[in-house]
């Protein structure tokens, strides 16, 4: 009981120290010392989260902190959960930082802004599932929103577009919290009372209506915190501008964050709703994993496609979210468990990958200061490790066995699969669009990868800084490996997760279903059963390997393997310009797809100055432009320029007519008060 | 349905197998046991010896029969039909072309013009005979060389 | 488990790892002759292979592990799956683990496998292989889950010997226009994932029109023995799927010696006519322009949806 106070406490202490130092130390120390406490802060709420899965709770409150509202704060097996995979980003990736920016001058992310942000950055991700009462939570919210973004702009000396990036960034996080403070305001008016316990006891009290606009105000808000479409767009402006760590705690950390926020609010606090509501959700979350991985696919910069990976992935677990409301609507507990629980798995496995991804991304961009596909390549000769250790996290992304994106996302298929006896017309018909939007996203995430893996890594270098590219210092490496091994535990043993699992799906009042088992994966619905045993997988393919492998060795003549000239048609030696790039390799999906995509192709002829019929010049363009941004946000940004513009007309300069103002104000208030109450 | 007719009217067009030819098969042809993969080279020729191999591999000739099958790469091949006189772009080509097959391989040369440059010899672009650039294992004379006499000097590479 | 289940599951590996040139060769001796040829014989692509192991083995210089990796990933991916999908017997020692969608992600992983050396290379066919097969494969995965949800909702699961085994005993799921369409969506996919004619052309020479051909150009002597045996091993295995999943009569359902030879006999009578009718198929059908391949795909894809609907309305769940 007493662990989970004392982790907390510790990982605040650390949290201030290391603000502290991020202030006062000079760069030398700064760096190694901010990064150590960083990273103890990620162990002491890693470990409050595992007590906390364990079977542990607390809950306490200090009405001075905050004031006017005090402070409330509980910890349950759901709350421990992304505790538990918050800090065990922030260690890994607090370790992977150090490395990152020693060496690099104390500007970027050594400077002292942004290490002084790290910690305390790094320690929100860790409280904010502590938070338990509304102005907790928003105060919390906001932290973490300001302190990453100071973090996002820590390299904006160095590139205009990350001012751009932040600017996108700060309003719609700030736009999120807008929506939040006011769905959360209605929901503790009606329900008398702020803290989550009465929220929960007054919930019922609440009128449906109240009910449902405070669900659609705080999922707005969750959804665009974790990257969902169409709130989605900072996500691929943010993460490629941020320096790496940060990329990495954001896409492994910070979006979870508005998965808890949902489904705290949602399951727990409103306890459950109609299926309006959760179909709604499903929608969000089908849409967005399509239309994620399709940019994905599309974008040739590394970490704008991990970004829009990271969009798919939170779409497929909103899609598990969504069918567990769903399920829970119509009754159904058991599969509403089941569909909880593989989402919930999935933040788990994501966080894992894609903190190794991205961290593997910024050893590239470190070591050759691009990060355009179209000019890397060869980098598995000179980065061995970097690039073993994206392949295995790309497994991952790509949710296949044996990595571990694929048992969640197998998971997930049994829930959707199994929804069918729940009855009622709407989930007859969501229920194989769920499947068939999960398996598309699955296979154009297998070609995104595919290209990213292939084009970026191997071959030969494309340009001159991939070719001088070296491999990443050691503490990176250690930061890599540690998520690495996270990654294969996952792979290998998820049923260690398997009781923890089921107490955070029960602190959100569904019953643990059994579903994760030590080893193998069962899951059980009425008397039928499926089940996945990832380690026997990965021996049996071990051992079809060995047999693959031996067979012909037995049967061929002993000759000696010779290395020949690489077969280029006899024409002359094949340059790396020759081979296919990320833009080429994504054309055919592009073809397939463009009435979603809609691309711009700029075509621009100059003729010679004497004659209008020699050309002298072509210059092709072609640009996948972000469609829903162009139909969504454009035009919503040009009217409220327009307006704004419009607007200016009111402040027209003369005296006389802010006083009519005035005036008519007072007018209209003495008019209302006299008729109205 | 009307191709299906065509097919039952048709029958079977394949002649039917001439007698094994004498001379004798070739040493390095004994480690393909009835199995050799072509790979076509033209390094100059008029075509007309590309017709005889396309006609080679028709159902009237049926080389297939004997386990002589065309394939896209030298790294799949076996045997290099060579045909014409080697021009000068195409010397390097060759050579890269039948460095790239691996051992066992063998190189024949199918025509006049690639035994000996044929009408070609001495003309300009010319750089030489196939043996001249590659060292060439087997020869089928002739401009062009019958079909028959391409899908004989095959036979004697499978050994079917 | 007793040794007649070990026996079924080592039975379905050797069928499918050395039945599957015994299919390939039967398949084009039936077009051969149906062109009017007279064909190399069955046994050829034994022949090929046997020659293929004891050639050179190349390794082109600036290719890397994925591209030495890749053949032998390919196999060992076809390996296990031939051992889970019951072919031979529902009651083997691994019918447990036999999951459906593992199946489909396996074989899945053997063509990210070749792709990925296909990249690997360097050259622009290896990259153009890659590029194509991985949009093909792309958009048959949404196909194969929905046959695959399709067929485990009349037996309530993914798990395929309960499937086949339901299957075996009640009949008329499968001549329910659920299980006609199931089976019509998954012959189409089951074409594209194995590159056959009208997807693929598997025995053109021209690379503008490859997509797995162009992938493995650069393979050599035992590799591009692994990769064919491969290739056949996949088309193998996925014939025998459809046969186990919509003509299951015949697969041992309980362990006993007579019930193998009974179903090892059945399922090479099932996987020969089955290649024989697709050999036929392709004698008639040409290959379709790669950007048309979509368009076929998505026909299959409303087949996979029209499938799941009807299974669900016409079980009377509603």
């Amino acid at each position: 009981m007493s662990a989970i106070p004392a982790a907390l406490a510790t990982a605040t202490g650390l949290g201030g120290a290391g603000a502290l130092a991020g202030v006062v130390l000079p760069y030398r120390l700064r760096v190694p010392v901010v990064g150590a406490l960083t990273a103890g802060v990620g162990v002491s709420g890693c470990g409050a989260g595992v007590a906390a899965l364990g079977g542990g709770s607390w809950a306490a409150t200090f009405p001075g902190v905050l004031p006017l509202a005090g402070t409330y704060l509980a910890v349950d097996a759901l709350a421990g959960l992304f505790m538990a995979v918050a800090g065990a980003v922030v260690a890994a990736v607090a370790v992977y930082g150090i490395g990152y920016a020693t060496g690099h001058g104390a500007h970027g992310l050594g400077s002292r802004t942004a290490q002084t942000a790290l910690p305390l950055f790094a320690l929100t991700l860790v409280l904010v599932p502590v938070a338990a009462s509304v102005s907790t939570f928003l105060v919390l919210w906001e932290l973490m929103a300001l302190a990453s973004l100071l973090l996002v702009l820590a390299e904006h000396a160095e590139r205009a577009s990350v001012r751009l990036a932040g600017v996108w960034y700060a309003v719609m996080t700030h736009l999120g919290l807008v929506l939040l403070l006011a769905g959360f305001a209605l929901f503790a008016a009606d329900a008398g009372g702020e803290s989550f316990a009465a929220l929960r006891a007054g919930a019922s009290a609440v009128s449906p209506t109240v009910r449902g606009l405070v669900f659609v105000l705080t999922a707005l808000a969750f959804t665009s915190k974790a990257g969902a479409v169409p709130l989605h767009a900072w996500l691929p402006r943010a993460h490629p501008e941020a320096p790496s760590p940060v990329s990495a705690l954001m896409s492994a950390a910070m979006v979870n964050l508005g998965i808890y926020g949902l489904v705290r609010t949602g399951l727990d606090l409103l306890g459950g709703g109609p299926a309006w509501w959760w179909l709604g959700l499903m929608a969000m979350g089908g849409v967005s994993a399509v239309y994620g991985i399709l940019q994905a696919a599309m974008t040739s910069d590394l970490k704008r496609l991990l970004a829009y990976s990271t969009s798919e992935n939170m779409g497929l677990v909103l899609i598990g979210v969504g069918a567990s409301g769903l399920f829970a609507a119509y009754g159904d507990r058991l599969l509403a468990a089941l569909a909880l629980a593989a989402g919930l798995l999935h933040v788990v496995n994501h966080a894992a990958f894609k903190a190794l991804l991205f961290c593997a991304a910024g050893s590239v961009l470190r070591a050759t200061g691009v990060r355009d596909l179209d000019r890397l390549g060869g980098l598995r000769a000179r980065m061995p490790a970097t690039a073993g250790l994206f392949a295995f996290a790309a497994l991952g992304a790509v949710a296949l066995p044996p990595g571990n994106g694929f048992i969640s996302e197998w998971l997930l298929l049994q829930s959707l699969i199994h929804g069918l006896q729940v009855p009622g017309v709407a989930v007859a018909v969501v229920l194989p669009l769920s499947v068939a939007l999960i398996a598309l996203s699955a296979g154009i995430a297998a070609a995104a990868f595919v290209k990213a893996l292939g084009v970026g890594f191997f071959a030969r270098p494309r340009s001159e800084e991939a070719a001088g590219a070296k491999e990443a210092p050691a503490l990176m490496l250690v930061g890599m490996a540690l998520l690495g091994a996270a990654c294969a535990a996952l792979a290998l043993v998820p049923g260690l997760l398997g009781d923890g699992l089921d107490r955070a799906v029960a602190a959100v009042g569904l019953p643990g279903g059994g579903a994760v088992s030590g080893g193998a994966l069962k899951v059980r619905i009425a008397d039928l059963s499926a089940s996945l045993a990832p380690l026997w997988v990965v021996a049996a393919l071990t051992a079809a390997l060995m047999l693959a492998i031996g067979l012909p060795r037995l049967y061929g003549r002993r000759r000696r393997r010779t290395n020949a000239r690489l077969w280029d048609c006899g024409g002359g030696a094949p340059t790396p310009r020759m081979a296919y790039t990320a833009t080429s390799f994504a054309e055919p999906l592009q073809r397939v797809f463009d009435d979603v995509l809609a691309p711009e192709q700029d075509v621009d002829v100059t003729p010679v100055r004497e004659s209008a019929y020699l050309v002298e010049r072509v210059r092709f363009q072609r640009r996948v432009p972000d469609r829903i941004e162009h139909r969504l946000y454009e035009p919503l940004l040009r009217t409220i320029a327009g307006t704004g513009q419009a607007a200016r007309r009111l402040a027209g300069g003369s005296v006389h007519l802010y006083l009519g103002y005035g005036f008519f104000g007072l007018v209209v208030l003495l008019l209302i008060l006299a008729v109205g109450w | 349905m009307g191709l299906l007719r065509k097919i039952r009217d048709t029958g079977r067009v394949a002649e039917p197998a001439p007698p094994r030819p004498e001379a004798e098969q070739l040493p390095a042809a004994r480690e393909f046991g009835g199995s050799v993969q072509v790979r076509c080279v033209d390094a100059g020729s008029c075509n007309g010896c590309e017709i005889e191999i396309a006609a080679a591999f028709n159902p009237v000739y049926d080389a297939e029969r004997y386990g002589a099958r065309l394939v896209a790469s030298p790294r799949h091949a076996d045997v290099a039909l060579v045909t014409g006189p080697v021009t000068r772009n195409m010397a390097e080509p060759l050579r890269r072309t039948v460095a790239a097959m691996p051992e066992p391989r063998l190189v024949v040369a199918v025509g006049d013009c690639a035994i000996n440059c044929g009408e070609f010899s001495g003309g300009y672009g010319v750089e030489g005979a196939v043996s001249d650039v590659v060292p060439v294992d087997l020869q089928v004379p002739g401009c062009p060389p019958e079909p028959g006499e391409i899908v004989a000097a095959l036979r004697r590479v499978t050994g079917r | 488990m007793s040794a007649v289940g070990y026996t079924s599951v080592a039975g379905q590996v050797l069928v499918v790892g050395g039945g599957a040139p015994l299919l390939t060769g039967w398949m084009r001796q039936i077009r051969a002759r149906l062109e009017g040829r007279a064909g190399a014989g069955v046994l050829q692509p034994w022949r090929d292979l046997r020659k293929l192991l004891r050639k050179e083995p190349i390794t082109p210089v600036g290719t890397g592990p994925a591209f030495r990796a890749a053949p032998a990933l390919l196999v060992a991916t076809t390996v296990v799956a031939a051992a889970l999908v019951p072919l031979l017997s529902t009651d083997t020692p691994v019918r447990g683990h036999a999951d459906l969608v593992l199946v489909v992600a396996l074989i899945a992983l053997g063509t990210m496998a070749l792709a990925l050396a296909g990249l690997d290379t360097g050259t622009a066919f290896g990259g153009m292989g890659a590029s194509r097969e991985m949009t093909v494969a792309a958009l048959v995965e949404p196909t194969i889950l929905l046959s695959v949800f399709a067929l485990s909702i009349p037996a309530g699961t993914t798990n395929i010997p309960a499937i086949v085994s339901g299957a075996v005993h009640e009949p008329a799921r499968l001549t329910s226009p659920a299980g006609l369409l199931a089976t019509a969506a998954l012959a189409v996919a089951v074409l594209a994932e194995t590159g056959r004619i009208p997807v693929d052309n598997p025995s053109t020479h021209l690379e503008l029109t490859m997509i797995h051909e162009a992938m493995v150009l650069e393979y050599a002597g035992p590799d591009l023995a692994l990769v064919e045996l491969g290739a056949q091993m996949r088309l193998t295995l996925l014939l025998g799927l459809l046969s186990s999943l919509f003509v299951p009569w015949g697969i041992a359902t309980s362990a006993s010696w007579t019930a193998l030879a009974v179903a090892l006999v059945l399922l090479a009578a099932k996987l020969c006519l089955l290649g024989a009718v697709l050999a036929a198929a392709e004698v008639f059908w040409a290959k379709v322009r790669l950007f048309r391949v979509p368009e076929l795909i998505a026909g299959s894809f409303l087949l996979a949806l029209l499938a799941v609907t009807a299974s669900y309305f016409l079980s009377g769940a509603s």
